[in-house]
């Protein structure tokens, strides 16, 4: 394998903190990953050279800042293979990209009784924006049931994706399993009945490659802060042909063409999607935090990350009492457990105070762990600079905390 | 004992720990004492719902003092909740409501007690409080 994780611990400054006297052992990723100094540097760079409100202006540090806002774009288009750069829509994160979607796509291709299908295993962030168009507009929420391995059970497929169906929209990776669900499959059952699918990549772009036309899904977001960089700017891609035909989100500057109070016509994409200054710091943050993913190389991180998640679960195995929740066969470096009795918060609690993060909790997945019957798991997750020892840290530190607990 | 004696009791049991690891030790160890939160109580009306633990909290008047009774499914919550009934369980409400309770920070523990922390100790403490103001109005009538 050709990446030197000493060298890439020290691109990120953070990692050099303590925390209790302790150093810090950070297995909290999946909720946000820390930033290497370059794409801090690129923050930074933006205030200290460029900073200018973007687009319109005459002036140059306002075509430089636009300039490289438009640069940023283009990266994620690249990064993602879609068609165009005005695919791009630039948002605070996957929970805007899902709202914006539910607010665009509702207003003009859903009315009363017609189906949205999820799955059992989403965030909340992709469950209630649905929830509330169930209220606002009648529209029906179903879900894909999973099985005890945290795996879709596609047999009712069929049934499930319907005349009525007009969305299906599936996380490509469970937040709370880290389960990789076989959206390839559903994208294809769901054309095969000309309905569109949104693809949820929060957990997904920081671990593996993601081709939106070889995917062929409608729309797919993620969120910046994932993915080492910034947190505040996230995406949504959409087929040209869907934005075109969908509403606007928010009013505002930048999104129109023409104002009149007799009537508003609006820019064309991606400006439509994009009412008010974007946050032009964070597209270059997420820029440049693309640019160093890809300078270590999305095939080099799954694969040792994978070393890293089949380490861990070894590892965590020989722990007496341990029950893993999500034990899917295709799966990515995510770990959720629990220990005997004890409360996820204990065993949070104490881990935190050997230095050690890790996220206790429901996940935001609270229709999973109704599934499984529990309050919660104890969730490590795995990024690009963690390593066996700082696993080894946490097996030692969970049987100290069993110990205890007796 | 007045409150205030049995908060430095407190603060002075906690100051023989060296090692937050002890300190833990212990309130594992007083949590998984702490009894007498009867299944009658275990209603939702008298649920806290952190986002992290879940704690209960019943009140109830013998004669002009307050007896309070919680529990938690978390037992390092459940340690914490033990000490602060240990205080303020068996006073009147105007002691209760007069109490500046030190010691949580004294003992090193305010993190568990902040707004940000979402275990419902902080609402299980506004609940307490709020039980000593319904009393005291009860009582005035």
């Amino acid at each position: 394998m050709n990446i030197n994780i000493e060298q890439i611990r020290k691109d990120f400054p953070i990692l050099q903190e303590k925390v209790h006297g302790k150093p810090l052992v950070y297995f909290d990723n999946a909720a946000t990953t820390h930033k290497p100094q370059v794409v801090i540097d690129a923050v930074s760079e933006v205030y200290q050279k460029y900073n200018s409100n973007i687009h319109r202006g005459v002036h140059h540090l306002s075509n430089v800042c636009t300039q490289a806002h438009e640069n940023a774009r283009i990266k994620v288009q690249q990064f993602i293979n879609a068609t165009h750069s005005h695919e791009i829509i630039f948002t605070r994160g996957t929970t805007e990209s899902i709202n914006l979607l539910a607010s665009s796509f509702s207003d003009t291709f859903l009315k009363e009784g017609d189906e949205v299908l999820v799955s059992q295993l989403e965030h909340h962030s992709n469950i209630v924006p649905w929830q509330l168009l169930e209220k606002r507009k009648g529209i029906k929420l179903r879900y894909i049931p999973i099985n005890e391995r945290g795996e879709l059970i596609l047999d009712n497929i069929d049934e499930l994706i319907n005349s009525r169906t007009k969305l299906v929209s599936i996380a490509h990776i469970s937040n709370a399993l880290g389960t990789i669900n076989p959206i390839k499959e559903i994208i294809e059952i769901a054309h095969s009945k000309d309905i569109p699918v949104l693809i949820d990549g929060a957990q997904s772009v920081q671990h593996l490659e993601v081709d939106v036309q070889e995917l062929d899904c409608d729309f797919y977001v993620f969120s910046g802060h994932k993915l080492y960089a910034p947190t505040g700017i996230g995406v949504l891609y959409g087929k040209e042909a869907w934005l075109n035909i969908m509403e606007p989100y928010q009013g505002g500057g930048e999104m129109i063409k023409t104002v009149s109070f007799e009537g508003t016509t609006f820019n064309e994409l991606p400006f439509k999607f994009e009412a008010g200054t974007p946050d032009f710091s964070g597209s270059v943050g997420l820029g440049a935090a693309i640019d160093y993913v890809l300078s270590i190389g999305l095939d080099n991180i799954a694969q040792y990350e994978h070393e890293l998640l089949e380490y861990a679960t070894e590892k965590l195995s020989a722990i007496p009492n341990i029950r893993f929740f999500g034990t899917a066969k295709e799966k990515t470096s995510v770990i959720s457990f629990l220990i005997g009795d004890i409360h996820p918060f204990d065993m949070g609690t104490m881990l935190d105070k050997m230095g050690i993060a890790v996220r206790t909790g429901h996940h935001c997945a609270q229709p999973l762990m109704q599934y499984y019957n529990i309050p919660g798991t104890i969730r490590a997750s795995f990024a690009i600079y963690n390593t066996k020892e700082e696993i080894d840290q946490l097996v030692n530190g969970i049987e100290r905390v069993a110990q205890l607990f007796g | 004992m007045t409150i205030n004696e049995i908060q430095e009791e407190i603060v002075e049991e906690f100051s023989a720990f060296d090692e937050w690891m002890d300190k833990y030790s212990y309130l594992i160890e007083i949590g998984n004492d702490l009894e007498g939160f009867k299944d009658e109580w275990r209603l939702e009306q008298n649920l806290i719902e952190g986002c992290q633990s879940k704690v209960w909290v019943h009140a109830e008047l013998d004669n002009d003092k307050i007896i309070y009774s919680a529990d938690s499914d978390a037992i390092i919550t459940k340690g914490i909740i033990a000490l602060l009934i240990r205080v303020l369980s068996g006073r009147t409400p105007d002691e209760i409501l007069n109490t500046e309770l030190s010691f949580v920070e004294e003992i090193g523990l305010k993190d568990h007690l902040s707004p940000t922390r979402s275990n419902g100790l902080l609402s299980m403490m506004k609940q307490m409080r709020l039980y000593a103001v319904a009393f005291k109005a009860k009582m005035g009538q």
